[in-house]
């Protein structure tokens, strides 16, 4: 789709920028040690934090990616928020009290406090390496998917845009400015999209009767889309609706969808009238098309991906290391309270967004990312300019969480504990800070390679390595006196290797990434959850037993 | 509301062994609720999809029912840090 440039949105997107920017070297000036650099000295207020927490976590999988699904596919996409908020449940009641008592700045701290075991600290490091790295593709992706409509440039600027600002960022003040600018995004974010649902309500559903509406379209001609075809009683708009109206409106009303079918270099898009309660049951659409159907597979995947969700939360390295930011355990717990609050409140939005952008006529069919910034072109320049600013804010936050919890397992884990490197504090902060540099660069370039796919699919992924590698060890050290330091180190090794072997061998993987038939994957089916996740508990009791004196 | 700056290193917390072993108690048992519900939706909805299009209050029992799931985790994380010990015998 042709996107055209708005002055005055531009001028508030870089305004909006230029604050985090500047906010963030105001807060780096003084942070001059390790705990500073990577706990924020372990002070932040609990209520900060805990919105904090929300921005770390509504990343642009949550803002783009959940949103886009809901837009393409109705209520298949809505199940990626419940899954993800369902995580945070194993966050505060199994992890976070425990996790706060045991660690100093990583993960690996907490996993290794009562062992001292170089084994964990390598393989603890390297996990959180490749699940941040896995995390970080999305929001890059998600960064040049921003950029194009509002500046026009294309999506390997907007990648480079975004990993330049944000290796600012992070290497100017690490924990205590990303800890704030999570505070004022996560804000942001709720505030606007909640504002943005008022406007969705207050427009209410409008029948689009032109012919111009159904025609089909192809790559290079795409034109703004979607829209309701039909409304109960047969009137040609609503009106203002409430919340629940909205939706028992919609399931009466038939709605286009879009099917794309790819030959060669060109996609053919065709509009596809679809009843209103197709669009809000599970298994509508080719994300979970299985479900409707008696097909296994299918069924098992969807159970893989609601487990690895449900799983992965509490196994992610940057929500982790949040829980080293507050004073005490009971801090912990209340800003994890802010948190699901805060991110349980936003979810609830993401269908109404979604809906609201599958029928508000500015939807891009080429690119499910785009469609909440478009939504709110809707309504206009402003609104379109704030809601891609607080996203752009949204990628730069969460990029900077992640670079923070990389750059802490490199130095600290890999560096200072495993190779026990003698380092000074000092020397802590600066070799951090150009492991942020790198893993930056790195994020860039895989952001540039995977343009094309749904944001939120990618972190789907992400949760599944992280579940599979990280929660078996930690809720196990938790709660099993009899695991070892080898149980640990095989663990983590194991559901790293299983859950990364299965992903790059899924029918997803052979048809999205290398262009092959998906038919000739050996994995029956792509989330690897439901497989992972209790191999790499059955290994950490397996290897305990043998290893335990 | 602290300055927009960076902290001091806080020290360590005291330990409190009962108030850790009622609060992680605490956790579980609130962690069993959560899972009972989330398990029967994921199940539904993968192995018996057509039952959620049974209304619910106005909206299909699919929307209905995740609504009540998000609502479900914040009650009852609101009751976890209403019913939770802190390390000197107090609740918080």
């Amino acid at each position: 789709m042709n996107y055209e440039r708005s002055t005055p949105a531009v001028v508030v997107f870089l305004a909006f920028v230029l604050v985090t920017v500047g906010l963030s070297f105001y807060l780096g000036r003084r942070t001059r040690t390790a705990s500073g650099y990577y706990a924020a000295g372990g002070g932040v207020p609990w209520f900060v934090n805990g919105v904090a927490f929300a921005g770390d976590y509504l990343s642009a999988a949550s803002f783009l990616g959940i949103c886009g699904m809901i837009a393409f596919s109705g209520y298949d996409g809505f199940l990626y928020s419940i899954g993800y908020l369902a995580g945070w449940v194993v966050a505060l009641f199994v992890i976070a009290e425990p996790l706060k008592r045991l660690g100093k700045y990583t993960f690996a701290d907490a996993l290794d406090k009562k062992f001292d075991s170089r084994g964990i600290k390598l393989t603890a490091a390297i996990s959180t390496l490749v699940v941040s790295v896995f995390y970080l593709i999305p929001q890059m992706v998600g960064a040049g998917v921003l950029i194009q409509p509002l500046l026009k440039f294309p999506h390997w600027a907007g990648v480079c845009i975004v990993g330049a600002v944000v290796t600012v960022i992070v290497a100017t003040a690490g924990m205590a400015s990303t800890t704030w600018v999570q505070f004022i995004k996560g804000a942001l974010l709720v505030l606007f999209a909640a504002g943005l649902t008022v406007m969705i309500l207050n427009r209410g559903l409008k029948v689009d009767p032109s012919a111009e509406a159904m025609k089909p379209q192809s790559t290079g001609n795409v034109r703004p889309s979607g829209h309701v075809s039909k409304l109960p009683g047969g009137v040609s708009e609503t009106g203002p609706l409430g919340p629940v109206e909205f939706l028992s409106t919609l399931r009466e009303s038939e709605v286009v969808l879009w099917s794309a079918k790819k030959d060669g270099a060109t996609t053919t898009y065709t509009p596809k009238p679809t009843s209103g309660a197709d669009v809000l049951r599970p298994g509508n659409s080719s994300l979970f098309a299985g479900l409707q159907k008696d097909d296994a597979a299918a069924k098992w995947n969807f159970v893989s991906l609601m487990l690895a969700l449900f799983c992965g939360t509490a196994s992610l390295p940057h929500i982790l290391i949040r829980y080293y930011t507050v004073k005490d355990a009971a801090a912990a717990r209340k800003s994890t309270v802010v948190g699901i609050a805060t991110i349980g409140g936003f979810y609830v939005l993401t269908l109404y967004l979604g809906l609201g952008a599958m029928t508000g006529g500015n939807l891009d069919v080429s690119n499910s990312n785009m469609a909440a910034p478009l939504l709110a072109k809707t309504f206009g320049e402003l609104p379109f300019a704030l809601i891609s600013a607080v996203a752009f804010t949204t990628v730069l936050g969460t990029v900077s969480g992640l670079i923070v919890a990389a750059s802490g397992a490199v130095v600290h884990d890999l560096l200072s504990g495993f190779l026990k490197l003698p380092l000074t504090d000092i020397g802590k902060v600066r070799i951090g800070k150009l492991t942020a540099i790198g893993v930056g660069a790195v994020a860039v370039v895989l952001g540039i390679l995977f343009e094309k796919m749904n944001v939120n699919f990618l972190v789907g992924w992400a949760f599944s390595v992280a579940a599979s590698a990280n929660l078996p060890a930690i809720v196990m050290l938790l709660f099993w006196k009899g695991t070892t330091k080898q149980g640990i180190v095989a663990s983590v090794a194991v559901g790293m290797a299983s859950s990364l072997g299965w992903i790059l061998l899924s029918g997803d993987t052979f048809k999205d990434v290398y262009g092959l038939d998906p038919a000739g994957s050996p994995v029956p089916f792509s989330q690897p959850g439901i497989v992972t996740i209790p191999l790499s508990f059955a290994v950490l009791v397996g290897v305990s037993w043998a290893t335990r004196k | 509301m602290p300055s927009l700056d960076n902290y001091p290193v806080t020290p360590p917390e005291p330990r409190d062994p009962a108030a850790e072993r009622w609060n992680a108690r605490l956790g579980l048992i609130l962690f069993a609720v959560y899972l009972t519900g989330y398990a029967a939706f994921v199940l539904v909805n993968a192995f018996a999809p057509r039952l959620m299009d049974e209304t619910v209050g106005g909206l299909n029992a699919a929307t209905a029912s995740g609504f009540a799931l998000i609502g479900e985790a914040v009650v009852l994380a609101v009751v976890y840090a209403a019913l939770c010990r802190n390390p000197n015998g107090g609740r918080r």
